[in-house]
């Protein structure tokens, strides 16, 4: 029988509370002990300019798309159209170079972000209103948009030297030697951070992601909320997509290929839950940030290309046990604290 | 506190008049008739699907009613939505609340409305205090930031109250509140709904506890099959008016179950303990005899079902079939051993709704009908024959998807794939829920015949006609402990109803 909660229950439920916060040190900490470890066995790896900057540049594009899919997963569902999505974008930024010549790069910039914006919305809208699972749709819109980007390209592709130089000068510049692009994935990062931890409707993905039907009970507009985190997360694809062909110039009609399944790993690594309501944005930042450096590492470390892949496929399954375990243990003291009474 | 007549001279809070629902050909609420006054703690009363819940969930703004009025303050509304009755000041706390698990005691309270400040920042520390000040009104102490998941129920309610607190709700709607909680808390609540009808909120609630219904409510409505009886203030009647009023029919002549001889005991449950959902659950089921399993919904009855047939597991006890011991959490060896198990919701666990008929039949017995391990058509439609004539399911139905047919043909089905089994012990569970009259008859006739056959049947029903007309033995299960067993003749309405409803003194 239960009882009113006794005092003593207050600091336990606190130190659980900040044991959940550790969750994303924990994978920041395997990062550093990564970086650290390449970096002794090789000390160019981190202390060379290129090495230095590579280290936050490549992750940097990722980061966008995992946390446009983070918040995506949140609210229970996937994206799995985003890498065609970058893919496509990108080859539309080349192209409106080569055939509006002179166009402002802020121009380029708004089309790729608005482009990648109605792909999420039409994605969102079939989630919401066909009631079709988002892995299906998505699935769907994965091979579609992939489908289109190979009948307009063709063997065609992008090359840097199509592309105006203060764009590709975004690609590879720096700032106080830090690279643009890291800024501006980490402006994202913080904004959107910022609005899914501190607003009314950021609150409402996680809502929604974990019991959808109190969310529904409570008045929530669902099906809004849902539409408005895939239009997030496609307009963060667009954006990466757009920075993928100031980064690399060559865009071909693969590019992108499998960044969503890149993007999921990286959330699930960092901690967002795949059953959705729990998680951090800075938390799918950091795993996007870990999944590329171990890429980077595995060879200093003198791992086989075979081995690397697999490593990848081990952090994100040792996540999800990890979180399960976490889960378990939690409810189970929970259920305990009850109990005790 | 004003005086009744005052009150009475003022507009109802909330009324509503002759509403009526159904889903599809299943009528749920028929007429339903309530009038909430400001100031009052109106108690609402009926068997499990007299319509209470229906009503409610009109007023929650969860469904729209097809015909009758309702009126908020005098004026008509319509809901479409929960939102709006939120807006209109609505609250309702569900039987089981409804919580986000993943998020913190106080955002669960206010999420959707949170305090903001600039740049629409929520302001967690003005959201906290309030949210502390609530539960220091209320007399109780949470951690505003644990997370919910893991709440007892008498928590989670404590929070759904809070929501409708601080969302200041004109109307409060408590369903079955106090299902599942202890005496001290009973009483904490009681405290919180007094105080909040002093302050002029109209609070309606429904709870199948009279005594508690006697000690907090001024007014009572009375609900049955779906239709408005009769509404009384408490000062003038009494518990044997209000169960009659319930209750209210003639049941021997409905369900007649042959007489047959009893013979060898064919189940035996002892001492099954589950914590949490089940306490000390001893039984036994012979051959030829219904055995009738009643209680309010909630009590546990469907996990002593899933327990024994080994869907779910338990903690001690044991149970034996035809005296031999049956191993925990394994359906194959209840299977075995000749339990089959007719469950609750047969759509989603008893049919494959896509299938055929013929195939549905013969799901259970795919090992015994199939030739090195090959299954044909042909084998699965002689098989399903048998049971199609014998369950009188024309035969045309056998190629026809299952998820098709009606309720009642949809039972006769599942009932058909588990006799294919040659079972000793059938659990049934609700036979006739969702089931239109006519088919309801013929699924006793056919139960009443299955124990004429000898098999041993435990018949679980929230139908207390159907458990008074059918079951030879009645249990009765109360927060997940058997309360009584009454025999043919000691089983009424009103001893049953009393075994499913009275605060027991428990045994500590």
């Amino acid at each position: 029988m239960t009882t009113a909660a006794p005092p003593r229950q207050t600091p336990r439920f606190a130190a659980l509370g900040r044991g959940l916060k550790v969750r994303e040190l924990g994978i920041l900490l395997a990062l550093v002990l990564i970086v650290l470890a390449a970096t002794v066995r090789n000390p160019s790896f981190l202390f060379s300019a290129d090495g230095y900057r590579d280290l936050l540049l490549t992750p940097s594009i990722l980061l966008l798309v995992a946390v446009g899919q983070a918040i995506v997963i949140i609210t229970r569902n996937v994206d799995l159209s985003v890498g065609s999505t970058l893919g496509l974008t990108a080859y539309l930024t080349g192209r409106l170079f080569i055939d509006v010549p002179g166009i402002p790069v802020i121009v380029v910039f708004a089309a790729g972000i608005l482009f990648g914006a109605v792909i999420g919305f039409v994605n969102g809208a079939l989630v919401a209103y066909a009631g079709v699972p988002a892995l299906v749709i998505t699935l769907g819109t994965l091979y579609i948009l992939r489908g289109l980007n190979v009948a307009w390209a063709g063997s065609d592709r992008i090359n840097a030297s199509d592309l105006p130089r203060d764009f590709r000068g975004l690609g590879t510049g720096q700032i106080a030697t830090i690279p643009i692009l890291t800024i501006i994935a980490v402006l994202v990062l913080i904004a959107a951070a910022f609005y899914l931890r501190n607003t009314r409707g950021g609150r409402e993905f996680y809502a929604i992601g974990s019991d959808p039907n109190a969310a529904r009970l409570y008045g929530l507009r669902v099906n809004r909320r849902i539409i408005t985190a895939f239009v997030v997360g496609g307009a963060l694809a667009g954006l990466a997509g757009v920075l993928y062909a100031a980064r690399y110039g060559t865009v071909s009609s693969g590019a992108g290929t499998g960044w969503e399944l890149q993007a999921v790993g990286a959330a699930v690594i960092g901690g967002v839950a795949i059953s959705g309501g729990s998680g951090t944005l800075w938390g799918a930042a950091i795993g996007a940030f870990l999944l590329l450096t171990i890429n980077r590492a595995l060879p200093i470390l003198g791992i086989e290309d075979f081995w690397q892949r697999a490593v990848v496929g081990v952090l994100i399954i040792g996540a999800i046990v990890l979180d399960r375990l976490l889960a378990l243990r939690q409810s189970r003291k929970l259920l305990e604290a009850r109990e005790t009474e | 506190m004003t005086s009744q007549l005052d009150r009475d001279a003022r507009v109802p809070e909330l009324t509503l008049s002759k509403v009526v629902k159904s889903f599809g050909p299943v009528v749920a609420l028929r007429s339903g008739s309530l009038t909430l006054q400001p100031g009052s703690i109106h108690a609402l009363v009926g068997e499990n699907g007299a319509g209470k819940s229906t009503l409610v969930k009109i007023i929650a703004g969860l469904y729209r009613r097809d015909a009758g009025e309702f009126t908020l303050r005098g004026e008509s509304v319509d809901f479409t939505s929960t939102a709006q009755a939120k807006e209109a000041g609505i609250a309702v706390i569900y039987q089981e609340p409804t919580l986000f698990p993943d998020l913190s005691v106080t955002e669960n309270i206010f999420m959707g409305r949170q305090p903001t400040g600039r740049f629409g920042r929520i302001d967690r520390r003005a959201m906290r205090r309030e949210t502390q000040e609530i539960f220091e009104r209320l007399g109780v102490r949470l951690d505003p930031d644990r997370i919910t998941e893991g709440l007892s129920i008498a928590d989670q309610q404590i929070i759904e109250i809070a929501k409708a607190i601080s969302l200041d709700a004109r109307v409060l709607i408590m369903d079955e509140p106090t299902a599942a909680l202890s005496g001290n808390e009973v009483e904490r609540l009681f405290a919180v709904a007094r105080g909040l009808r002093d302050e002029g909120r109209a609070i309606l609630f429904i709870s199948h506890r009279f005594d508690e219904v006697f000690d907090l409510c001024d007014t009572v409505t009375v609900m049955r099959d779906g239709a408005y009886v009769f509404t009384t203030p408490i000062a003038e009647t009494s518990v044997d008016e209000i169960v009659r009023a319930m209750v209210g029919r003639d049941i021997q002549e409905l369900f007649p179950k042959q007489e047959t001889t009893v013979g060898e005991e064919l189940l035996r449950v002892e001492g099954l303990d589950s914590p949490g959902v089940f306490h000390d659950i001893s039984f036994s089921v012979r051959a030829g005899e219904i055995v009738g399993l009643a209680g309010l919904v909630g009590a546990g009855r469907s996990e002593v079902a899933r327990a024994i047939f080994g869907v779910d597991g338990y903690t001690s006890g044991s149970v034996t079939v035809g005296g031999k011991p049956l191993p925990k959490r394994q359906p194959r060896a209840a299977m075995a051993a000749g339990i089959a198990l007719v469950p609750e919701d047969r759509r989603k666990q008893g049919l494959v709704l896509e299938s055929s008929v013929a195939r549905n039949t013969t799901l259970a017995i795919r090992d015994r009908l199939s030739r090195l391990g090959i299954l044909t058509t042909g084998r699965e439609n002689t098989a399903s024959q048998v049971w199609a004539s014998r369950l009188e399911v024309k035969t045309s139905f056998l190629d026809t998807e299952a998820g098709t047919l009606s309720g009642g043909n949809q039972q006769k089905v599942v009932l058909g794939k588990w006799l294919a089994t040659d079972p000793k012990v059938l659990i049934i569970d609700e036979p006739t829920r969702g089931i239109d009259v006519g088919t309801k008859s013929e699924v006793h006739r056919l139960l009443s015949e299955l124990a004429g056959r000898g098999l041993g049947i435990l018949m679980i029903s929230s139908e207390l006609p159907e458990v008074l007309g059918m079951a030879d033995r009645v249990l009765v299960m109360r927060e997940g402990r058997i309360t009584a067993e009454l025999t043919r003749d000691e089983a009424t309405p009103e001893s049953v109803m009393f075994a499913a409803t009275h605060e027991q003194e428990p045994a500590r």
